[in-house]
């Protein structure tokens, strides 16, 4: 299969690459560029557990088409955190006890802060209505929800 | 052991941050998608169209034709199997049924039964190469649901299976696996003395854990006969005996690393991927790869059953319960094995009675073998027994917390299987959740009702082995088997620095390979933080006595001379009192290294109890119910950490109310699952829930020296009935089949067809 010439803005960093055309944005990330934080739930859009922002969007990676990605920019939960310096959403994660297992973290962690960069007083209802597209079986949402709002308080 | 009674606390009850955290929360954490190995391969399975089968031929030659494919397997690369039981932790398995459900030898037995696996160079062609695999099946007919199967001209699953019952094998081959009874007391008697009897039935549907993580595993087999998985697995050790007995090869070659895992709540116990894994790097001399799609967990791993029972339970005017008769089928998937015996046990050990019979049997149907599914068996027999006791209650005109708090079952009661109850906290929970701020909360407005329901759960103990080692600056390191799910790496540090006497953070605890670290079993059974606990707290005590050891030579001392007490060694005369780690670090400066090993069988756990209280209100026009307000109340013996505790009980409340109110395996006549998708089988998002209350009892355990009980399993078992007794105290209709969808209400209060 011909590869597509692909270019776009990674976490801050330009990348250059070749791809398959059938290859979504989800694969690439992973299977190319070994950025693996982003994690497979379903590979069709109902679990969130891919959730990157791509041009400032929160969308599924698995639901991209990593040739759509060419010219844009794309954060994913590598990219959240300043330097070694936590993002405050990944801090109040950690001391709200807000994961189990922790492998749809990365993908509430996106979604939160797509959330939070353009809803800053986002109250409960409006945060359980957001993060309706990530699935978490461990903690039934509650102390998920807490750290988004206790994040929230600290960002504001 | 002895229990260190009325004792404070430096660390237990603290509530630090994960010691894996951040990996956690940045990315870096590696599941069992996230390994890659140079030169690595990718191989996917060709799964089985029909729910029953012969398999007359396989022709592979095709996609082996394909220039990206390297190998492809079927069940001919195995070898024949023993006909024997190997005990897994938390649930047995047959050899050879292990093996046959791994890939499908002379009959397919579900849809979604494995039947060959492909290498390729890529996960893309791979998949391609499956089309090109020929197949020719006879179709046989199928059987779906727990009663049809019983019938006697029940189509067979299998032509030998002479089903256990209590009087010897059956005569004749059935679907019926095994038949046991639990009997005791006089159940004409019991029931003569009853007032009031309530009979039902009830039926619930096949539902699946639902972990985020598909399976993924990676296998390398190297030229030297060395095998080593990457697999993410509950248990690396049960893994490892899996694949030495349905590979044949010797146990001594094979290393199994657990990589992180994304959720498991007893799905992640069996193999799948792993022995196919193994064949395929064997046939190609390379890494191979193997990673589930989201059809392929729901089709082709284990769910739990779905059930039927009856239920007949008689109580006196006074309120005290006197005798139980029940019937339990349980639907086994594709091989024996339901947890029906654990949900027979359970759904009597909450109440003190006197003249019982209940008979459960263990069905074989054409849908995927069942795993372990937190608490297994426990949630839909309690489903049925809480229903009726809550009928009971009413019936009599006792609050329903009131009449269990007067039938509850306590220390010295007798349990289900003969033994005496050790010291249990059922009643402590009841009288919880009496008191609690929602219980005593009016409930006003429409459509809307309280119920409550509670439950119970053994807890296991099992093997657990750990090492522990002094660091050079005075710190310590903790080497463990247990995969760590829900925060265990911090519950068993947090442990150990209590019995060290030092700081949570100087503890670093480490999760390694089979090669590593002793037996462990599965993280299951809610046992690590109690088990592996008890492990720790017993290398932590080498460990004190290893140094005392040593300080009596330094000291010039004897060694009952020195003490160790709130993380310092002294002796008496007071000349000699240094805190753990300056001890620690002076000793690693001379001699030899510190550290000490313990390998303990913990018997099981005394049980844990959970109470719970719910607030619906039904929509009389769409039939949705609405979660108002939940609250959780648990037993947690001594909760280590309590958030990490509280969040057990959160997820199990919230996995219990998507099972009672939406979840389902929905099957067709053609046997195939018409929902497996996460779009189709909803699980509940943030969206359908409220804040999930939780109020923590601590009835400290009589066989763990901190006082644990196991907490993860216990809170999944109350959510089923506690709503369905709301449901009804909201509508005035019972509801006894699951899930209670927005249709089964509309179909049951409205008799909307």
């Amino acid at each position: 299969m011909t590869k597509a010439h692909l270019r776009f803005e990674l976490n801050g960093e330009p990348t250059e690459l070749l791809c398959e055309p059938r290859q979504s944005l989800l694969e690439v990330l992973r299977d190319e560029l070994g950025l693996t934080g982003t994690k497979e739930g379903c590979n069709n859009g109902n679990c969130g557990a891919c959730n990157v922002l791509f041009n400032g969007a929160l969308v599924n990676a698995c639901c991209v088409l990593a040739v759509e990605a060419d010219g844009g920019s794309v954060t994913t939960v590598e990219g959240i955190a300043e330097g070694e310096r936590l993002h405050p959403l990944q801090r109040a994660f950690l001391e709200e006890a807000a994961l189990q297992c922790g492998i749809c973290t990365p993908g509430f962690i996106v979604a939160a802060k797509a959330l939070l960069d353009s809803e800053p007083d986002a109250d409960e209802a409006r945060v359980r209505h957001w993060l309706a597209g990530n699935l978490c079986r461990c903690t039934g949402y509650d102390k998920i929800v807490r750290a988004v709002l206790a994040a929230e308080a600290e960002m504001r | 052991m002895v229990l260190e009674k009325e004792r404070t606390y430096q660390v237990i009850g603290t509530r630090p941050v994960r010691p894996d955290g951040v990996d956690k929360v940045t990315g870096r954490a590696q599941y069992g998608a996230d390994i890659r190995l140079p030169g690595m391969l990718f191989g996917k399975v060709l799964r089985s169209p029909h729910a029953h089968a012969r398999v007359r031929r396989i022709d592979t030659s095709k996609a082996l034709a394909h220039p990206d494919v390297r190998a492809v397997v079927t069940s001919a690369d195995l070898p024949e199997p023993e006909d024997r039981v190997q005990e897994l932790g938390e649930g047995a398995a047959n050899l050879r049924e292990l093996s046959s459900n791994v890939l499908a030898r002379e009959k397919v037995l579900y849809r979604g039964h494995a039947v060959a696996a492909v290498a390729a160079t890529n996960a893309h062609a791979a998949q391609e190469a499956l089309a090109l695999i020929e197949v020719e099946y006879e179709p046989l007919p199928a059987v779906l649901d727990v009663r049809d199967a019983m019938r006697e001209d029940a189509p067979l699953l299998h032509e030998n299976l002479r089903g256990k019952t209590p009087e010897g094998p059956r005569a004749a081959p059935s679907n019926i696996a095994a038949h046991t009874c639990f009997n005791f007391g006089d159940l004409e008697q019991g029931f003569a003395e009853a007032d009031v009897v309530v009979e039902r039935e009830f039926r619930t549907k096949m539902v699946h854990q639902g972990y985020i993580e598909p399976h993924a595993s990676t296998a390398l087999w190297n030229a030297d006969g060395q095998l080593t998985v990457w697999t993410c697995t509950q248990g690396s050790f049960p893994v490892r005996e899996q694949l030495a007995q349905v590979l044949g090869h010797p146990i001594s070659r094979i290393k199994v690393v657990p990589t992180e895992i994304g959720g498991g709540f007893g799905g992640k116990i069996p193999v799948y991927l792993e022995p196919l894994a193994a064949l395929l790097s064997r046939a190609t001399g390379k890494p191979v790869k193997m990673q589930m799609d989201r059809a392929e967990v729901f089709e082709a791993t284990g769910p739990t059953s779905g059930t039927w029972s009856k239920v007949k339970l008689g109580a006196k005017n006074d309120g005290t319960l006197v005798a139980c008769e029940a019937t339990l089928a349980y639907e086994a998937g594709a091989y024996p094995g339901s947890p029906v015996t654990a949900g027979a046990m359970t759904m009597i050990a909450p109440y003190r009675l006197e003249h019982v019979r209940i008979d459960a049997y263990d069905v074989v149907v054409n849908k995927p073998k069942v795993s372990a599914y937190r608490a297994p068996g426990a949630p839909a027999a309690a489903f049925a027994m809480e229903q009726v006791v809550d009928e009971l209650a009413e019936r009599l005109g006792i609050d329903p917390l009131r009449f269990r708090l007067e039938n509850a079952a306590h220390e010295g009661s007798r349990t289900p299987w003969g033994a005496p109850h050790p010291r249990i906290g059922h009643e402590e929970c009841l009288e919880a959740a009496l008191s609690s701020a929602h219980y005593n909360a009016p409930l006003e407005g429409a459509n809307r009702g309280r119920g409550v329901a509670s439950g119970y759960w053994f807890n296991a103990g099992l093997r657990s082995s750990v090492t522990v080692t002094v660091m050079p600056d005075g710190t310590v390191s903790l080497i463990e088997g247990s995969t760590d799910i829900g925060g265990t790496r911090a519950s068993l540090a947090m442990q150990l620095a209590e019995t060290l006497g030092i700081a949570y953070e100087d503890v670093k605890p480490t999760v390694v390979d089979t090669d590593s670290v002793g037996y462990n079993d599965v993280t299951g059974g809610s046992r690590v933080t109690y088990g592996s606990g008890m492990a720790v707290y017993e290398a932590g005590r080498k460990l004190i006595d290893e140094i005392r050891t040593r300080l009596s030579k330094h000291w010039q001392r004897p060694v009952e001379e020195i003490a160790h007490a709130d993380g310092r060694f002294r002796t008496a005369d007071g000349q000699h009192d240094e805190p753990f780690k300056e001890v620690c670090r002076q000793l690693m400066t001379r001699g030899e290294g510190i550290s000490a090993s313990a390998s303990v069988n913990a018997r099981g756990g005394a049980g844990a109890f959970a109470v719970h209280i719910v607030d619906v209100e039904v929509d009389p026009e769409t039939g949705k119910t609405t979660v108002l307000r939940y609250t959780a109340v648990q037993d947690a013996g001594k909760a280590v950490h309590p958030s990490y505790v509280e969040g057990q009980m959160q997820g199990g409340v919230v996995q219990g109310i998507g099972w009672a109110l939406n979840e389902e395996y929905y099957y067709g006549d053609s046997g195939r699952m018409a929902n497996a998708s996460f779009l189709d089988y909803r699980m509940p998002t943030a969206l359908d829930v409220p804040m999930i209350e939780t109020i923590i009892v601590e009835v400290p355990s009589p066989t763990h020296p901190y006082g644990v009980r196991g907490v993860g399993e216990v809170p999944i078992v109350p959510p089923l009935a506690a709503i369905a007794n709301a449901v009804y105290r909201a509508t005035g209709v019972r509801q006894t089949e699951l899930p209670m969808s927005p249709r089964r209400i509309l179909e049951t209060t409205l008799g909307v067809e």
